[in-house]
């Protein structure tokens, strides 16, 4: 019961729309009937299916390439105190510049010709922060006492960090990834918003493209596309990580 | 001797935490350390596996290095890493071969009754489980010096009177020099020859209890009169201590 509650509220929400749309007579410019965004939806389906991949390929090569630099800096800042005082205030520096700011820039240095370049940087730098936040608490997130178990047992800093740190940080990473997944979408999304050109077809695009020919009903068609492929990447993601964590304990 | 320390004091950035202590372990003794909250009976203990240094006074320790053995008061397992996994890694990390490792760690956990659990994992064992888990991997390396850091706390009593037999019988039959640390003063006579007891904290030594009996101990020994008697003997002590 509890489970179909949401369905039923959405369920509502749709046949009050569809109602008010009919007996008010808006202009479907401003406000289309949810039939009538259905119809635009089932109409270019093809054309959204092939844009909302376009958005999250540059979304899943950004999360590769963040998680890549993420774990690389952050296994640096574990080895050498030195690093980690370098590296941090940068690393926050990079969180908090919202990307829409840093978008015209990227754009002029590695978009020109090639704007997929771009948008994958951008995204890149916002899923970053998460994974390397998670990646430096978790390599510090040892049990004290079987940090002491190592130092009893002569371990040396290479065996500490790859059979204690590293280890101990797969919590965290999983989490820290489920984060950046959702954030490299966000900023796919929005990098191609600021790109705002017909050279990368992503499902922006397809919300600028219908919003500039007045076409609301696609326009929502396409926001409808990017939730969906938004809900799924979530699922996909506490999925994978719920299965890490099993995998990490063993049950 | 293995292990001495001598008028040993530590000092942490919030105050005084433990001694002067001096304390001297003959080889193959067992001792319990007694003392209430606070008293820094665990720092006393990380002074003796060399895991911290004094702030002034000596320890002086005739172990070598991967002679020590520690058993937390939690069973401080990797979660994941398997039963056998777990008991093997401190050989491992010395430098034993990995085949080796693992099958003395069979033989380990054979010892501690857990044959059959090898390729469990830390998550699906009880409490008392993991502690045995926890035993093994400390007795498997061969100790010269074996350091139990209240290791039965957080187990039920029936739990926890079935380990200090296997504890006893362990150490009987390797014979290293134990430090049993517990702030159960039946428990401190039940496993040790000598109690030491602490005061209140920066800890002192007020009172060194001999047990006299065999160890492990006989059945129905807790109903002895000899047992009764330096229970009380203990409790005297660490109430003085504690009133300071």
């Amino acid at each position: 019961m509890s489970r179909l509650a949401p369905l039923a509220l959405i369920a509502l929400l749709l046949a009050a729309w569809e109602g008010a749309c009919r007996a008010l007579e808006i202009a479907p410019y401003l406000l289309p009937a949810p039939s009538a965004v259905a119809v635009a939806l089932r109409e270019h389906f093809p054309v959204l299916l092939a844009a909302a991949w376009r958005t999250l390929s540059v979304a899943l090569i950004a999360l590769g390439l963040a998680s890549l630099i993420a774990q690389a800096l952050a296994l640096l800042t574990a080895l050498s105190p030195l690093l980690d005082r370098a590296i941090r205030p940068l690393a926050s520096v990079v969180q908090v510049t919202p990307v829409v700011a840093l978008a015209p820039l990227v754009l002029i240095w590695a978009g020109l010709d090639h704007p997929q370049n771009a948008l994958v940087i951008l995204a890149v730098l916002v899923a970053f922060f998460p994974i390397f936040s998670g990646a430096v608490a978790g390599l510090k997130a040892a049990d004290p006492d079987l940090e002491r178990l190592f130092t009893l047992y002569g371990a040396g800093r290479w065996q500490r960090v790859i059979r204690l740190r590293l280890p101990s940080a797969v919590p965290f990473l999983l989490e820290g990834h489920k984060v950046g997944a959702g954030l490299a979408l966000i900023g796919a999304v929005v990098a191609e918003f600021s790109a705002g050109s017909g050279k990368v077809q992503g499902l922006a695009w397809q919300i600028l493209d219908a919003g500039n020919k007045l076409q609301t009903a696609r326009m929502i068609a396409a926001l409808v596309v990017l939730g969906a492929m938004g809900v799924a990447l979530h699922a996909a993601l506490e999925a994978i990580e719920r299965a890490g964590l099993k995998w990490w304990r063993g049950r | 001797m293995t292990v001495t320390l001598n008028n040993a004091q530590v000092d942490y950035a919030r105050g005084p935490a433990l001694g002067p202590v001096t304390l001297s372990m003959a080889a193959g003794e067992a001792v319990a350390l007694v003392g209430p909250s606070g008293c820094g009976k665990s720092t006393a203990l990380r002074l003796l596996a060399g895991l911290e240094a004094p702030s002034r006074g000596e320890v002086t320790r005739a172990v070598g290095p991967g002679e020590t053995a520690v058993v937390f008061q939690a069973p401080t397992l990797a979660p994941w890493l398997s039963a056998q996994a777990n008991v093997a890694l401190p050989m491992e990390l010395a430098g034993v071969a990995k085949g080796e490792a693992r099958e003395r760690a069979d033989a380990a956990l054979r010892r501690v009754g857990l044959s059959g659990a090898e390729a469990a994992r830390p998550a699906q064992l009880s409490g008392g489980m993991a502690m045995r888990v926890s035993l093994a991997r400390a007795l498997a390396t061969e100790p010269r010096l074996l350091l139990l850091d209240e290791p039965f706390a957080a187990l039920d009593e029936i739990t926890r009177r079935a380990l200090a037999d296997d504890v006893a019988m362990l150490w009987e039959s390797a014979r290293p020099a134990m430090v049993f640390v517990t702030h159960n003063v039946e428990e401190a006579v039940y496993m040790a020859q000598r109690v030491v007891v602490l005061s209140r904290g920066p800890g002192r030594i007020v009172a060194d209890i001999p047990v006299a009996g065999p160890l492990p101990r006989p059945p129905g020994f807790r109903t002895q009169a000899t047992f009764r008697e330096r229970v009380e003997a203990v409790s005297a002590a660490l109430a003085q201590g504690a009133a300071g």
